[in-house]
């Protein structure tokens, strides 16, 4: 407030940028990015689980696990060609290794699980090489964990601040969504009296993604503030709801039917997480004064 | 020393020295001209004089326009009457830690014999990563071509010992070409005689070599806080913090474990 009588000489402090423009350049990724994010978590974590069974001796949650694994990685290569600016020229990808690159580590480690999971299924399916077929299984499982997660990275090392500011949480976040993703799934294809794991699963991987997300968003401040805005309020406010409501619905289904509900439910809200993340990261970088507040936090 | 460091050419950059710019836009039109790049959809700001508004995968050169008026009490004592202009062209950092080099997938971005970062047409496939990278927002993917594009230095006339066209067009030495060290020292003393002229507003922007790029090779002299100019006060390549990002990798694909591993836990299978 301006005393009366005075006039004001020095202006509000105005956010300074330049005409308002953003200062990074807005992500050039389609929604595909968000489906291979979800696709990938799916993939990962359904071969740890598949693994898992194995060890306990639990072989139809196993087998249908690694199936799942399998159906989910082989959405994804399509899922991210599609997306380049020149598809034919995917391969390109693969001249290469730069650790310094997490989608070069992340091609990688696609391909092995690929291949892997793949051969492992297609063994058990011919009925031939049990022993190839075995070892496939295992490396796949022991991979899945390392793909499920690594996209946490892939997104974290962008300039984008609330994605890069959020670089402790963002492998937590899909890890937690990835586990929920197969159980989920697990528990819709294997019978109830297999499946008690995989709903555990489920229930619990769906409270560790609430509360890994809570803490993403707390920790990131300000920052955060497109979570709370437009098209992303609404991704990440779906996430909640449908996370919260199939946990309780997988923690209480005594029947298959319950389970399947509850599994489409938790499927929606890993999708709407991972959409709400891809699009934070939009708002986030068409914004200047987010651009400015994470370097001068960063210097402070 | 080895041989062929002996014969490398030594590493050259841009300093742009922004307190020589008239806003001529010399330098976007010569760029265009040389790198034989479309233009860009005629549309007025209605901001400023500048109508290009930013680098994109087309503009690799960009005037800055901007119209401040001042605290009428300092006006004057540097003949700017209460109001000033700055003009300032923007151009790729080819920064000495590139972001957008150290995550390119392909190794379509790679650096070069001058110490410039380039983007190899025939490899790029349009993946992005380097677009979302990039802290300055400069490097931007072609809707024609599909692939990443930015400047190059020009260069295919550095290969022929000639200098970027944008420094070769520029009419008030502006832009200025050369061996980067001897860029910097030059810099260090204009900013020197500037404020020796009551100008201590002029700073370098870029220039420092333990900033989180590792300094730039495009550096310039601003006479504002660098965001006045949409520049990001102190810009990082993100891939410093990859170390801890892995780390933080790793514990989550841990808690995936043991979250399955709990899954399992108790009599029941």
């Amino acid at each position: 407030m301006t005393p009366r009588g005075e006039v004001r000489m020095v202006p509000d402090a105005a956010p300074v940028s330049y005409h308002g423009r953003p200062i990074l350049k807005q992500p050039v990724w389609r929604r595909e990015v968000p489906l291979y994010l979800f696709a990938s978590g799916l993939s990962g974590a359904s071969a740890a689980l598949s693994l898992g069974a194995r060890v306990r001796g639990n072989q139809v949650l196993a087998r249908r696990s690694l199936r799942v694994a399998l159906a989910a990685i082989s959405a994804s290569p399509p899922l991210l060609i599609a997306d380049l600016g020149r598809p034919e020229r995917f391969h390109h990808m693969l001249r290469v290794f730069k650790p310094t690159s997490p989608m070069s580590v992340g091609t990688w480690l696609l391909a092995a699980s690929g291949v892997t999971t793949g051969a492992a299924v297609g063994c058990e399916v011919l009925g031939i090489l049990p022993r190839t077929g075995r070892s496939g299984a295992v490396v796949a499982g022991v991979l899945g964990p390392a793909l499920a997660t690594y996209t946490g990275v892939l997104l974290a090392d962008t300039a984008v601040p609330v994605w890069h500011e959020a670089r402790s949480d963002l492998p937590l976040a899909f890890a937690a969504g990835a586990a929920m993703s197969a159980g989920a799934v697990a528990s819709a294809v294997t019978p109830m009296r297999r499946s008690r794991p995989a709903r555990r699963l489920a229930a619990g991987a769906a409270v560790a993604e609430l509360l890994a997300m809570r803490r993403m968003r707390t920790r990131l401040g300000d920052l955060a503030r497109p979570y709370a805005n437009g098209d992303t309020a609404e991704l990440t406010l779906a996430a909640e709801v449908l996370t919260a409501t199939g946990a309780a619905l997988m923690a209480l289904s005594r029947h298959r039917s319950t389970a399947t509900v509850a599994a489409a439910t938790l499927l929606g809200g890993a999708l709407c997480q991972r959409f709400a993340v891809f699009s934070a990261g939009f708002d986030s970088a068409r914004d200047p004064q987010a651009t400015i507040a994470m370097q001068r936090r960063r210097s402070a | 020393m080895s041989a062929i460091e002996s014969r490398a050419p030594s590493r050259v950059g841009f300093f742009t020295d922004t307190t020589l710019c008239i806003g001529c836009k010399a330098c976007e039109v010569a760029c265009k001209e040389w790198n034989e790049l479309p233009a860009t959809d005629m549309e007025f700001t209605a901001t400023s004089y500048d109508n290009t508004a930013a680098l994109g995968a087309t503009t690799w050169r960009h005037v800055a326009f901007i119209e401040q008026r001042r605290d009428p009490t300092t006006a004057g004592a540097d003949g700017t009457h209460g109001m000033r202009w700055l003009m300032s062209s923007d151009v790729c950092k080819h920064c000495s830690n590139a972001a957008c080099l150290d995550v390119c997938p392909t190794g379509a971005l790679f650096r070069t014999e001058f110490g410039t970062v380039v983007v190899q047409q025939d490899i790029c496939n349009g993946c992005g990563y380097c677009v979302s990278a990039c802290p300055f927002g400069v490097i931007d993917r072609r809707l024609d071509t599909g692939t990443a594009a930015k400047c190059t230095m020009c260069y295919d006339r550095l290969r022929a010992d000639a200098q970027p066209a944008c420094a070769t067009a520029c009419p008030t030495r502006s832009i200025q070409f050369g061996p980067l060290d001897e860029l910097r020292r030059h810099a260090a003393e204009r900013v020197e005689q500037l404020h020796g002229r009551g100008v201590s507003e002029a700073r370098l922007y870029g220039a420092d070599e333990d900033d989180g790029i590792g300094g730039a090779g495009a550096f310039f002299l601003l006479l504002d806080e660098p965001e006045v100019y949409g520049l990001p006060p102190d810009p990082a390549a993100t891939t410093r913090d990859l170390g801890a990002m892995w780390k933080a990798a790793a514990l989550a694909a841990g808690a995936l474990v043991a979250g399955v591993a709990a899954a399992f836990a108790g009599g029941r299978r």
